[in-house]
């Protein structure tokens, strides 16, 4: 045992504590949590610098996957390499996995109650209300202009009509925007492919990422 | 069967770009092709999972791994689920620097979005119509689309806190059904 690999040692379990307590937290989403992260890994451990954050920001937003996982995976790999990665991944999972078992064991025992069956219900009309909102969120940030409004329009219908799989979607979608942008390039447009700098309103809450 | 739901996982975990609410349809698809939970089910699994904290998708894959292995098969669904976030993650941020700003990546990202919206728009139609086991018009009905303009309103208009809506709605659940 040196001295390097028990300061290493000594830095993951740093970690997955950090990240043990940001689990729970994450009530209200990704987003809403990298408010938290940058408390806890920016100011108060000093372990990143806030550019970094804005790094952490595009990629766990590109990445499949939630936004929460991602960013911990990012974090835990700055500092502690893979080992790093993997116990921030872990702790921040960990919490709401034993949470979400405990509604399952208290919804199982109720089941038959008729007050829980309506409150679920009542919770399904809200997630769909959610759905809704985080359509239109992300709407806002992909309906650039007439070949993104077809494309947009394109995937609901095939999926309404055809049943199609969403995979040959996903690898459809990049394949689709180089297309396009390379025949809008030469037919000599120019192509916006991201929503413009400066939006003016910055929320607290991104229900699209309460994933 | 625990090794069937985590390559299933991985699968879906993959593909879940746009997060949470873009994956839904796409976990209810692979589900619902191997019968593993009935749409009824399906529906009280995702409320379940829109309760507890984290992401959704995350939460709905603990709840069917749990329904359908064990515990064995909520941890071999959970895994298989972030799994691929992680690896792609830590990939990324490796090479970083030298992705930022590409023209390929950025025109890929162009036609990757509108895809993930156009999933979303299909997750809340088909997430608000499917597994009703009451017709259009009922009491039912109408409560839950009560519920769903309430609930539009105070997220998008009032900025209420998601969670804050979650729970409003199951009293309001209480009380009309």
């Amino acid at each position: 045992m040196n001295a390097a690999f028990i300061q290493r040692m000594k830095r993951i379990g740093q970690i997955f504590t950090v990240f043990l307590k940001i689990g729970p937290s994450t009530f209200g989403g990704g987003y809403a949590m990298i408010a938290t992260i940058e408390q806890e890994i920016v100011h108060r451990k000093a372990w990143m610098s806030k550019e970094e954050m804005g790094d952490m920001v595009s990629i766990s937003g590109s990445a499949p996957g939630g936004v929460a996982v991602n960013s911990a995976a990012f974090i835990g790999y700055r500092l502690g390499g893979w080992l790093g990665a993997i116990a921030a991944v872990i702790a921040i999972t960990l919490p709401t996995f034993l949470i979400v078992f405990l509604l399952s064991a208290l919804s199982a025992m109720f089941k038959d109650n008729m007050k829980v069956a309506a409150a679920l219900k009542g919770i399904h009309a809200a997630v769909v209300a959610l759905i809704m909102v985080a359509a239109v969120k992300m709407w806002k940030s992909s309906v650039l202009d007439t070949a993104t409004l077809v494309i947009t329009i394109l995937t609901v219908t095939l999926l309404l009509l055809t049943g199609i799989h969403s995979l040959y979607l996903i690898l459809g979608g990049p394949l689709a925007g180089i297309l396009i942008v390379y025949m809008k390039k030469k037919c000599g447009l120019t192509v916006q492919t991201e929503k413009g700098q400066g939006e003016p309103e910055r929320e607290l809450h991104f229900p699209e990422y309460y994933i | 069967m625990v090794w069937q739901l985590f390559w299933v996982f991985v699968k879906i975990g993959l593909m879940s770009f746009g997060g949470g609410y873009a994956v839904l349809t796409l976990i209810q698809r692979e589900v619902a092709a191997r019968n593993w939970v009935d749409p009824g089910e399906f529906q009280e699994i995702v409320a379940l999972a829109g309760m507890a904290p984290g992401s959704i998708a995350t939460n709905a894959a603990t709840l069917i791994g749990y329904a359908e292995g064990g515990i064995a098969g909520a941890i071999a669904a959970t895994v298989g689920i972030i799994l691929p976030s992680l690896l792609i993650v830590v990939v990324l941020t490796a090479c970083f620097l030298r992705l930022q700003g590409n023209d390929w990546i950025r025109s890929s990202f162009y036609g990757l979005r509108p895809i993930v919206t156009g999933l979303i728009i299909y997750a809340a139609i088909h997430f608000g119509f499917s597994g009703r086991t009451y017709p259009l018009q009922s009491w039912s009905m109408a409560g839950t689309l009560l519920i769903t303009g309430g609930c539009l309103l105070l997220v998008s208009k009032y900025k209420v806190h998601p969670f804050a809506v979650i729970l409003l709605s199951a009293a309001a659940g209480i009380i009309l059904f």
